[in-house]
């Protein structure tokens, strides 16, 4: 059975030069970066090669990259470290309302602790956020505001810059954080540029190995350590002894990432548009989220957010499963259970459109044929649910 | 090819044998956990391997034997119909004085029914279930699917499996009605399940400390009016603590000093008031029901003698049931039966299958 993976946006396969990294750094580099003798030295260059990869696809500085287990852990230390370490300026803190749940709970477990949450007013559909919005929801107690990049379920870019700048106008001590991880890779991303302080990324999605992320801290704020304390790696921000493997193979998948955007955006592009075309000719399937042929700067190039009328998006995903097409929903619970994605709740869907939604990613994986065969067990899926449902 | 086969995994040792003998017979199976309730449980309740059927370790469970067979496994959500037509219902059978059976209303709406909807959307020919009952046929009742009880009696669950239509029926397999349980746990053994050891579900799955009182004082709190406990001479003899928390022929709890034993004979909403009596007098010569479903005979037309079960546990009883209308049967028994209990079922036999059934209005003499 022919097998088409459509779901970029959860994890990607590791590229094959970055896995064979990971493997020499498994069985021949295998010292701890913190050994004095020879085999650790070399671990502790491959951590800094890696760390000097990371920053030059966000544009930062080395010593302003500290490495995580992932872009949750990233998302909890932004979020934990900014309040924990600005309590004299004051407890509030702004989130968009579909931040991934690494945020989402993160702001949520904050507010029971006693913290200021405000969650900002987004446009219908789109989820756009204008920078009026964000200065209304502003108060001098404003700690930190936290929007992601790109969301990960219907693929808006966000303006960050533009609402950086907004903020840190309004008020220049404000601590922005940015999400990026579904733009990694695919948008050019220049801490610089768009004027963030802290910033979170994650080695998977742009085809390196798991558990290994990134959090960029700006030089010249208040920001306290992460949650371990021990044996002072990452300059005493984050104690453990380094996920070496992974951060070398983090540090290259970086690399590829930045030489491959445009080709990489370009070709996820076109299979998306290829797959939007064949399943929105099909009656009652609906786009979710900002229109990709209008305003394709405005959505992730490999994402596909589409809802079906009157066919329930569980059965349309596990029938695609059985057919070898690898989709998603918008967010599976605990235990895997498919539940109404809260982006889409978010952005004014209705609970019944919510989940009927599923999210195809496309990427590397893709070829023209795979979007076709794709697109045919689409239609064969929609058709059948749809017989069984009409009144016999 | 047997066929394909969507099978509940609760995670427990009963399903997860079930389908490790279907796989056996050469079915393809597709393995799932229902996801039916989130109540807001105690994160500590929530990872206790013994809690609820749905817990997050119930799912891990149905997932590794999942594995271990080999087949395609996913978790479900039904919260939405679960909640809709067994915890609603549950709620509100109480609220009415009655006393409800979330299974029976699981099984009805939610097992045999949104699940075998979904069976269909994945092009199943079967759902299966780890349920105590055989599916079969008799000549005695032509051109019908029956209801049998399993071979463990101890363990027959056809008492909550009343509801079953003959599409249903037709569509269902029981793989262990056919086995003891201590079978079923010796071949999870074999099998080398995590679940082999796993006590029995516990009652009710989705108020996970069984204190279903309190669940109903969360729920709905406006319910619980403390009012009169009464003899059956009308006479005031005490205080209960509101109506949904006592049923009928229950003795402990009352908070009474009597010189002998008495126990709830009725729950009488419109004076919100609890009616007590003597032992002698919870018994009741018959009952009318409603609400009913047949299965090895089309429908009642005529009074028929069968054997008659009125909660899961009691003993069958003889009786003759007279049709009422369309969907009501008055039910004579032989000899008096002890708490006949309103929002119960009441299931009918012919031998080891199941007639039909339907739900308790109230007792008559």
């Amino acid at each position: 059975m022919r097998t088409v993976y459509c779901d970029h946006a959860a994890t990607t396969r590791c590229h094959p030069e970055v896995a064979r990294r990971v493997y020499e750094f498994l069985t021949e580099t295998y010292g701890n970066p913190s050994s004095i003798h020879a085999v650790g030295r070399r671990a502790r260059k491959g951590v800094e090669e890696a760390r000097a990869q990371v920053a030059a696809l966000l544009g930062a500085q080395p010593a302003e990259i500290f490495f995580t287990s992932g872009g949750t852990e990233a998302g909890n230390w932004a979020l934990r470290g900014a309040m924990a370490a600005n309590r004299a300026k004051g407890n509030h803190l702004i989130i968009s309302p579909y931040e991934h749940h690494a945020v989402l709970d993160t702001a949520r477990a904050l507010e029971r602790e006693g913290y200021e949450v405000t969650m900002l007013d987004v446009e219908p559909n789109t989820g756009i956020i204008t920078p009026d919005a964000l200065l209304a929801a502003m108060r001098p107690t404003t700690v930190l505001i936290s929007i992601m990049a790109v969301n990960n379920e219907i693929g808006t870019v966000l303006d960050i810059a533009g609402l950086c700048a907004a903020a840190k106008e309004k008020d220049p001590s404000v601590i922005f954080h940015t999400d990026a991880v579904q733009a990694a890779g695919y948008i050019p991303l220049d801490v610089k540029a768009l004027g963030v302080d802290l910033l979170s990324i994650s080695s998977h999605k742009i085809y390196g190995p798991k558990g290994v992320g990134a959090l960029y801290v700006r030089k010249g704020f208040r920001f306290a350590p992460g949650l371990t304390t021990g044996g002072g790696q990452e300059r005493k921000m984050r104690a453990g002894t380094e996920n070496v493997p992974g951060i070398v193979g983090f540090g290259l998948a970086a690399e590829i990432a930045a030489r491959e955007l445009e080709r990489r955006a370009a070709h996820a592009r076109e299979m998306r548009d290829l797959f939007l075309r064949g399943v929105l000719a099909i009656e009652g399937v609906k786009l979710n989220g900002v229109d990709p042929f209008a305003h394709p700067e405005l959505r992730h190039p490999g994402n596909a957010n589409v809802s079906v009328e009157g066919v329930e998006g569980e059965a349309m995903l596990l029938r695609l499963d059985m057919a070898g097409v690898y989709a998603s929903s918008g967010s599976a619970c605990t235990s895997g259970a498919l539940e109404p994605s809260h982006v889409l709740l978010a952005v004014g869907c209705s609970r019944d459109a919510a989940q009927s939604s599923l999210r195809f990613s496309f990427g590397d994986e893709n070829t023209a044929e795979d979007i076709e065969y794709a697109v045919e067990q689409f239609a064969k899926s929609v058709e059948f649910l749809r017989r069984l449902t009409a009144p016999r | 090819m047997a066929g394909r086969v969507l099978m509940a995994m609760s995670g427990g040792v009963d399903s997860s044998v079930a389908a490790a003998l279907l796989v056996e017979q050469g079915y393809e199976v597709i393995g799932v956990t229902m996801n039916t309730w989130t109540d807001d449980i105690p994160e500590e309740i929530q990872m206790n391997q013994h809690s609820g059927c749905c817990s997050l370790a119930a799912v891990e469970d149905a997932r590794s034997v999942a594995h271990k067979l080999g087949i395609p496994y996913y978790v479900m959500n039904f919260q939405g119909q679960f909640a809709g037509t067994v915890i609603d219902y549950f709620i509100q059978e109480y609220v009415r004085g009655r006393t409800p059976n979330p299974c029976i209303a699981c099984n009805r709406y939610v097992k045999f029914s949104a699940f075998l909807e979904k069976a269909r959307q994945l092009e199943c020919d079967y759902v299966a279930t780890g349920h105590y009952a055989v599916i079969g046929k008799d000549d005695r009742f032509p051109g019908r699917w029956l209801l049998g009880k399993s071979v463990d009696a101890r363990k027959d669950q056809t008492y909550v499996l009343h509801n079953l239509t003959q599409d249903a029926l037709a569509h269902t397999l029981f793989p262990i009605g056919g086995m003891e349980k201590s079978e079923v746990r010796a071949l999870a053994a074999k099998y080398g399940f995590v679940t082999a050891d796993k006590p029995d579900s516990q009652e009710i799955c989705f108020v996970y400390d069984n204190d279903y009182g309190r669940f109903l004082k969360e729920r709905v709190p406006e319910a619980i009016v403390p009012g009169p406990i009464l003899n059956t001479r009308g006479e005031v003899i005490g205080q209960h603590k509101g109506l949904p928390l006592y049923t009928v022929g229950q003795r402990k709890g009352l908070g009474l000093t009597t010189p002998r034993p008495v126990y709830v004979t009725e729950l009488d909403v419109e004076r919100n008031a609890v009616i007590v009596g003597e032992d002698e007098e919870t018994y009741r010569g018959g009952l009318i029901a409603s609400d009913l479903n047949w299965i090895a005979i089309t429908g009642l037309t005529f009074p028929r003698r069968c054997r008659a079960k009125i909660r899961r546990m009691a003993p069958e009883a003889d009786c003759t049931i007279y049709p009422i209308g369309e969907d009501a049967v008055r039910v004579e028994f032989d000899r008096p039966q002890r708490a006949i209990t309103p929002g119960q079922a009441v299931v009918f036999y012919d031998g080891n299958w199941v007639l039909g059934g339907g739900t308790i209005d109230r007792a008559v003499n």
